[in-house]
């Protein structure tokens, strides 16, 4: 699956080299970028390797290879802020995207020089012996075989596979104003398996996968790829059986791992800089103040080893970093990147983030999760008498303003008597963010994160993030089912 | 750099990727200018400027097949692509559906769908910074209670595809796309709302003025202020036009060729079968002059054209490109969708529900007590079995008028029960996306709240 030349463990001198620059002239293009009356300006270069391979109907079909390559130029002035960005990677290209970008800085002013100077990112969290972009074809094609292979055998009322890999490799150099030159070569691998099940006229879909910033052979160690498949399988058949959903307030319980997207969609882009600074979450203004049961410790971070949402340095070339957004109840941070952090005189927090060369960064969130609380995830569920228990969700959404957010639940029961009974279908839960965590009247010992799929969207930009919970109840959250009263 | 015209690089790789042993090939290559400026509490927030150019290929090894993309138009990398791309089909396995359209179903001319205005190209950051001011400037002053915003924003862009296939066919077109939106805050007693305007044509004549887009983003956040929960019932609910256009796009996805095969469609085995009321007619049509989803030829080189999909509630036609119709022993509609990077997929041109008899003012009055939706976030939406369920902002229906707003309420139902149930259709289509519809009213939902 390689097409490299020699595999970047030096991205600035990939860079370099790839495009015929020389430092100099890097520092003098952040130079003349800031010259006017700029207040910050960064490079950011990225050179970015996608492989893919799909799966249906037993065979791998479809097979992708993707270069995108280019340079984002950014000049921030106040609260304003110009960009402009090129595929192509020229001398010529820069100073024409400099140029632009520099526009929203209206007052002309001697040239700057900034003094920029390499550095290694902070951390290393995702070094690899071998990148799995340089993975043998022959080896995913292989995996997604044995996938469909192990799906059917498992029940015969499985009636397609649909599998996918993608494997990517982003190259990033950063040059900014601050005197910031630093580079990146991010690994990222995903799986995903969707089974239909048949049976009896009825049809149904399980979906479940993993990956991360992790070398190839981990989707093989611990057979995770086939505990994947097993899960697609049993959650497609489940479904078969599954009643329909309740509708209205009950209790809730979540289960660990995935669940941990209420966090992301109640709290998480609540507390984004941007929205708080515009005063336009339903956060602002509450810092110090209790907005989550005492039980409840909330944290982003973006240090952890081969996680999805991890980075050494975000996109802006600040080291990431664990930051405390709720303690003990308690409203303690925001996430930031430069912009917000300087207009609202607050520390960076490694969370700004651009999905490609071709966006603009935002403050947003790398994995989000809450601390392990002290009661046993058994005596949760047993504590409820009548409920609904969510263990698997497919997706969220807020409205920051308003603070609602909403997710859907694809593996629920209801509980009854203490106890999981009957497999619920179609189960959507609707809340409003600074209420929701008031309302966790348990929390279970068992921190759990996600498995590494998850994509957060904001302002039309996509970045892949994670999510965490330990075992939680809510007491009384509405559930949209179709089954009134 | 000399600028190398686009169907050049087309030509060239095409023939490179036959030397490398392809049967077959086809070649997408696009660029794009664009412009977008945002300004919030009136200065300018952003302003972002952008030239791109990308290329896709997919070769054909027999029955094998493989996509590469690229952004670097040299010689050198054009060359390895097309080797690349060979290399990478070779390994794949035989697919006995794979391969180009027949010759013969090949467009054979190039129709004007005035897709192209040269004016959206001379814009300038100035004139986009006007008309973004303009129209959050008419947002705050529609009311007091809106003293926050999130700003405007305005964008334009231009593009240029050339597409290119070894049976022969060569296409090219220009098209643009201009756009100005708005979203206003507005507070009261402590709560904040935001809400949305926008207008979106492919000329800039066309384009809803500043005033009325500020105007009505206004009116928009201010009907959400002090908005309740409602009990949990089973009532009529009316999906505005921007909603009722939502459900179209399930629609879409649910008649695409490959939902069908896959497996992932509630309309399987539905074709030919009434799925809506008489008064439910849908049809997707690729050749409307000026439509945001238009296009002179499709993503294989087959005219676009006009299909009825729901034709007075019977199921009339599924959509296919190529490859999903011989799957299913059907024929392309000329629905292939091609982004640069990517295989053909199927997705709607200009897809709409066409106009009712009732106008929306009557179908409200018609609702004793039921949900008049204008918001519906989430992705409770199951394409396999239809069931569906969402959260919902919107309206409470009393007595036939419009009574107070209500949030954090979800409706749930299933997409078949729901097309079944539509009872009355608006009159008030109008094409504001790719896909639209006007007010429609479903008989019968779960509204799930307190």
């Amino acid at each position: 699956m390689s097409d490299f030349d020699f595999a970047p463990r030096e991205p600035a001198r990939f860079f370099l080299e790839r495009f015929g620059l020389s430092e100099n002239l890097l520092a003098d293009t952040v130079g003349a970028a800031i010259a006017r009356r700029a207040d910050y300006a960064d490079l950011y270069f990225e050179f970015r390797t996608v492989r893919t391979l799909g799966l249906e109907d037993g065979l791998v079909k479809t097979a992708g290879a993707h270069i995108a390559q280019g340079v984002g130029v950014r000049v921030v002035a106040g609260d304003k802020t110009g960009y402009a960005y090129s595929d192509e990677v020229t001398v010529e290209s820069l100073r024409l995207a400099t140029r632009t970008a520099g526009a929203i800085a209206d007052e002309s002013g001697e040239t700057g020089v900034a003094a920029v100077s390499a550095a290694r990112p902070a951390h290393d969290l995702y070094a690899l012996a071998h990148p799995p972009v340089e993975t043998p074809l022959t080896d995913g094609i292989d995996l997604l075989s044995r996938i469909d292979v192990a799906a059917r055998r498992q029940d015969s009322r499985i009636k397609n596979v649909i599998a996918g890999l993608g494997i990517e490799q982003k190259i990033v150099l950063i040059v900014n104003s601050a005197g910031v030159l630093v580079g990146d070569v991010q690994p990222l691998v995903r799986l995903n398996v969707t089974c239909i099940a048949e049976d009896g006229g009825k049809r149904q879909q399980g979906t479940f996968g993993g990956g991360g910033r992790v070398a190839y052979e981990f989707l093989l160690a611990e057979e995770r790829y086939l505990r994947y498949t097993r899960t697609a399988v049993e959650q497609a058949l489940r479904n078969l059986h599954a009643v329909d959903a309740p509708a209205g307030t009950m209790t809730v319980v979540l289960g660990p791992g995935w669940p941990g997207v209420l966090l992301h969609e109640a709290i998480g882009h609540g507390l984004e800089g941007d929205f708080n600074r515009k005063q336009v979450s339903a956060f602002s203004s509450l810092l110090g103040r209790p907005v989550a049961s005492p039980l409840c410790t909330v944290v982003d971070d973006g240090t952890i080893a081969h996680r999805r949402g991890s980075l050494n340095v975000d996109d802006e070339g600040t080291p990431t970093g664990r930051t405390v957004l709720i303690e003990k109840g308690i409203l303690r941070g925001y996430l930031q990147d430069r912009l917000n952090a300087r207009l609202m005189g607050m520390p960076l927090t490694g969370n700004g983030r651009r999905e490609s060369f071709a966006h603009i960064p935002l403050p947003r969130m790398t994995n989000t999760f809450m601390l392990a609380g002290e009661t046993p995830p058994e005596d949760i569920v047993r504590s409820v008498d009548r409920g609904l228990y969510a263990a698997y969700f497919g997706g969220g959404q807020v409205d920051i303003t308003s603070g609602k957010f909403v997710f859907s639940a694809s593996e629920a029961y209801l509980i009854e008597g203490g106890k999981l009974t009957q497999p619920v279908k179609g189960a959507t839960l609707i809340g409003n963010g600074p209420d929701v965590l008031t309302r966790i009247s348990l929390v279970g010992t068992d921190l759990r994160l996600d498995e590494g799929v998850g994509t957060c969207g904001k302002d039309g930009q996509s970045v892949p993030v994670g999510v965490g919970l330990p075992t939680v109840r809510i007491d009384g959250l509405t559930v949209g089912g179709t089954q009134a009263g | 750099m000399a600028e190398q015209p686009l169907s050049d690089i087309a030509e060239l790789l095409l023939a490179e990727a036959e030397r490398a042993g392809a049967t077959a090939a086809d070649v997408v290559v696009a660029e794009a200018e664009s412009l977008s400026v945002g300004v919030r509490l009136g200065s300018i927030e952003k302003l972002k400027q952008a030239r791109q150019k990308h290329l896709g290929l997919r070769a054909f090894v027999g029955e094998r097949s493989a996509v590469t993309s690229s952004a670097d138009f040299s010689r050198d990398a054009l060359l390895r692509l097309a080797a690349d791309t060979v290399a990478l089909a070779r390994v794949i396995a035989a697919d006995p559906c794979a391969g180009l359209p027949a010759p013969a179903e090949l467009a054979t001319t190039i129709p004007d769908l005035d897709l192209y205005d040269p004016a959206v190209g001379r814009l300038t950051p100035e004139q986009g910074v006007a008309m973004a001011t303009e129209a959050e400037r008419a947002a705050m002053a529609a009311d007091a209670r809106i003293a926050n915003s999130e700003g405007a924003e305005f964008g334009a862009s231009t593009s240029r595809v050339v597409y290119g296939s070894s049976p022969g066919f060569r296409g090219e077109y220009r098209d643009s796309g201009v756009s100005l939106s708005v979203v206003p805050v507005a507070s009261e007693n402590g709560s904040m709302q935001r809400d949305y305007w926008y207008s979106s044509q492919r000329r800039v004549d066309r384009l809803e003025t500043p005033e009325h887009i500020g105007r009505t983003a206004a009116a928009r956040a201010l009907r959400r202020l002090n908005a309740r929960k409602v009990e949990t019932c089973e009532v009529p609910v009316v999906f505005d036009p921007e909603m009722a256009g939502g459900l179209l796009r399930q629609l879409a996805a649910a008649v695409s060729g490959y939902a069908l095969y896959k497996g992932t469609s509630f309309l399987i085995d539905k074709l030919g079968t009434r799925i809506a009321p008489e008064h439910v007619t849908v049809v997707d049509d690729g050749t409307v002059a000026g439509g945001l989803g238009s296009k002179p030829f499709d993503g294989e080189g087959l005219p676009t054209r006009r299909t009825t999909v729901v034709d007075r509630g019977i199921l009339a036609s599924y959509l296919f490109d190529t490859y999903s119709a011989r799957r299913l022993g059907a024929r392309s509609t000329g629905n292939a969708a091609r982004s640069v990077g990517e295989a053909p997929r199927v997705a709607p041109t200009n897809l709409f529900l066409v106009a009712g008899t009732h106008t929306p003012e009557a179908i409200v009055a018609s609702v004793e007590r039921g949900l008049y939706v204008t918001e519906l976030i989430g992705f409770g939406v199951n394409p396999v079995t239809g069931d569906y369920s969402r959260g919902a902002v919107g309206l409470w229906i009393e007595g036939g008028a419009l009574a107070y707003p209500v949030e954090e309420i979800t409706i749930a139902g299933n997409l078949l029960d729901m097309f079944a149930n539509i009872d009355a259709v608006g009159t008030d289509l109008e094409m504001r996306h790719a896909v639209s519809a006007p007010t429609i009213r479903i008989a019968r939902m779960t509204v799930a709240g307190g």
